[in-house]
């Protein structure tokens, strides 16, 4: 167990590191840190300057190592266009879409269980049949057009819903929440079911087909054989092994989630980090760039490392096998 | 005969539509089972062996369905009953073991939960008592240490242990009649004899039915009382064992059994007829065996197809020797 989590751990840091160098390469290569600083006007005394303070002058490997270090502790550096530490316009942003992708990953989850299970059971129904057409609209439509649609009917016709904006906030301190005033919910509505709606049909077809799969194998047959109900059929054994191979994907989706917010955060103007990150490719701001990157990257492989570890939880034979693959 | 029977199927059919018109896996099969006696049944593969076991069990695949005749267990008719009915019966009047043990366990439940939930669905105890009984069962079959192995899961057992547990399984909730379709087709040679003894031995012990699909006639010969032999989705010939193995009534068996004499003696697959049995889409008129029979005439070619007269369905019983 502990051989295969380091395993993992190490294999995720590798990861890490290169996705850095892809990071610490903008700086590089994408416009010029010098330029973009100082402005037209400028000395060559001044340039010589910041690339001392900068550290520009020293070898490319040590450059990394230091941006490396330098991101672990936090640090991004300060942005082109703010002049403030990226680190701490970061923590403004995160919270919005935390709290967007937490809602809409909860969404996406659980009604996409719920629904593929449904659809899976009663797979010659009318609703069943009804939901699955319904889903083939959900996989096509664009994100963007879901939430124009969703802001024309909701927000411009009806007019229940704000169109933009994540309302009033609470300050705890370190956290801003939307979920404690009335206006902040409301906003969170149609932003959080945007997001949701394509990674929730795209899990409820996974879970379909998954549970179909399973319940045609031998041992549901003998579950039946042996006069079982059909919720213990359902739930206690096929749901659970429908869940292995769903989980993989589900983690995946998770990270999708967050990196889709970039446009449903545009669409609804939506103060969280994927608007900044959008705000900062327009401005060429690299530092918030690169942050960005970072924090997707960290968020992918960490999702990735608790999905293998839940595996094998959920799954028994992986325990055996692993360790005797260890050995 | 009538009322001393465990089971008795009375004239099944199953059909299943398909676009190219109706097939009849099972075409009018009748026999019974008394209680503590097995049924071998052989048979060429697709001759309808499983089919009939599911019928009896109420487990066939849509769209597959009983299209006539009727089950009987314990004289009460089983095959029209509600859904939720039927459930009931199976696992506590009919149990069924499968082919394949390494894929008839759920591979992320333990194997003492499987058999705790059995338990508890079919009889009126507490937590404790199932786990005690579950124990009990496993110790039965001839799991080694089983109060110890009961939380394991099925991937840490063999395949000849892991079908002891699916016998466990099958047995827990005590019913009168076990549907063994194949239970040692998958299993290691060496461990076939051992599992079908067991199986032999537990039902003796329990005065449990057995229906036991093989294609073995070494197993035939070994365990069952009567056999019978199915052809193209009917019957061709049932009787006692010695007198279907020695003396068989029915060409095809007579054919089954092959050259040498006294199949019984020695262990070994159904033997190799020349042609091959008829898809169902293709069933021919009369008797069903009669392209490859020997002795067939006019009249075998003709309806109205042979009625089972004494053990076999055919017009000239006993006349093809082995
Ligand atoms: N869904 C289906 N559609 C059409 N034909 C089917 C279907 N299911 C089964 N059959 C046919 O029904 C017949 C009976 O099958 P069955 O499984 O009972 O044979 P069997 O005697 O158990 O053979 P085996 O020894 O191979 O297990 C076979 O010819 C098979 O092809
Ligand atoms: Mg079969």
């Amino acid at each position: 167990m502990l051989a295969y989590i380091i395993q993992r751990v190490f294999q995720s840091i590798v990861v890490l590191l290169l996705v850095g160098l892809v990071a610490f390469s903008m700086f590089r290569f994408v416009g010029d840190p010098i330029d973009n600083m100082l402005g037209q006007e400028r000395t060559g005394a001044d340039i010589a300057r910041l690339r001392t303070q900068l550290g520009l002058d020293q070898p490319f490997p040590v450059q990394y190592y230091k941006f490396l270090s330098n991101a672990v502790q936090g640090n991004f550096g300060v942005s082109y266009r703010q002049g403030r530490p990226v680190s701490q316009i970061i923590a403004e942003r995160a919270p919005a879409t935390l709290e967007l992708a937490a809602v809409s990953a909860v969404l996406a989850i659980s009604f996409g269980v719920v629904l593929g299970v449904f659809t899976a059971i009663r797979r010659n129904g009318v609703a069943a049949n009804l939901i699955m057409s319904a889903s083939l609209i959900g996989v096509s439509l664009p994100t963007f057009l879901i939430g124009i649609l969703l802001i024309y009917l909701f927000a411009v016709e009806l007019g229940w819903l704000p169109s933009f904006g994540r309302g009033d906030v609470v300050d705890l301190g370190w956290w801003s929440t939307g979920f404690l005033t009335a206006s902040g919910l409301k906003a969170l509505i149609l932003p959080a079911i945007t997001l949701a709606l394509f990674q929730m049909t795209l899990i409820m077809r996974l879970v379909r087909s998954e549970m179909l799969e399973v319940l045609r194998q031998d041992y549901i047959r003998f579950a039946r054989a042996r006069g079982l109900r059909d919720r213990s059929i359902y739930f206690r054994h096929a749901l659970k092994n429908t869940m292995v191979p769903v989980i993989t994907v589900v983690g995946l989706q998770l990270g999708a989630i967050i990196a889709f917010a970039i446009i449903t955060e545009t669409v609804f103007q939506w103060p969280g980090v994927g608007l900044l990150f959008i705000n900062a490719i327009q401005f060429v701001d690299i530092p918030v760039m690169a942050a960005y990157l970072m924090l997707i990257s960290v968020m992918f492989v960490g999702i990735n490392l608790l999905v293998d570890i839940l595996y094998y939880f959920i799954d028994p034979r992986l325990r055996v096998d692993r360790t005797a693959a260890a050995k | 005969m009538q009322n001393t029977a465990l089971l008795t199927v009375e004239n099944l059919c199953v059909e299943i539509p398909t676009r190219r018109g109706i097939l009849k896996p099972v075409d009018d099969v009748s026999l019974q089972i008394a209680p503590g006696e097995i049924l071998g049944v052989v048979g060429e593969s697709g001759a309808g062996k499983s089919m009939t076991g599911n019928a009896v069990i109420g487990l066939l695949d849509p769209p597959a369905h009983i299209s006539g005749g009727q089950v009987l267990l314990n004289g009460k008719r089983v095959d029209n009953l509600p859904r939720e009915q039927m459930r009931r019966v199976r696992g506590k009047q009919i149990g069924m073991v499968f082919q394949d043990p390494l894929t008839s366990l759920n591979p992320l439940l333990p194997i003492g939960d499987q058999l705790v939930e059995t338990i508890q669905e079919h009889l009126p105890v507490s937590q404790r008592e199932a786990r005690d009984r579950a124990v009990a069962a496993l110790d039965e079959v001839g799991i080694p240490a089983a109060s110890s192995r009961i939380d394991s899961y099925p991937h840490e057992f063999s395949g000849g242990m892991r079908q002891r547990v699916v016998i466990a399984l099958a047995l827990c909730a005590e019913p009168d009649l076990v549907i063994a379709d194949e239970p040692t087709t998958a299993l290691d040679v060496s461990v076939q004899a051992q599992i079908i003894s067991l199986l032999k031995k537990l039902c003796r012990e329990r005065g449990t039915g057995v229906m036991l699909v093989t294609h073995d006639m070494g197993v035939i010969a070994e365990a069952s009382d009567r056999v019978a032999v199915m052809y193209a989705g009917r019957l061709a010939e049932i009787g006692p064992v010695r007198q279907v193995l020695t003396d068989p009534q029915h060409p095809y068996t007579a054919g089954l059994m092959g050259s040498t004499p006294g199949a019984s003696l020695g262990r070994r697959r159904l033997n190799q007829i020349p042609g091959t049995m008829p898809g169902l889409n293709a069933v021919p008129d009369g008797c069903a065996y009669h392209p490859r029979c020997p002795r067939a005439e006019a009249k075998c070619r003709a309806e109205p197809r042979p009625p089972v007269s004494g053990s076999a369905s055919c017009w000239f019983p006993g006349e093809v020797k082995i």
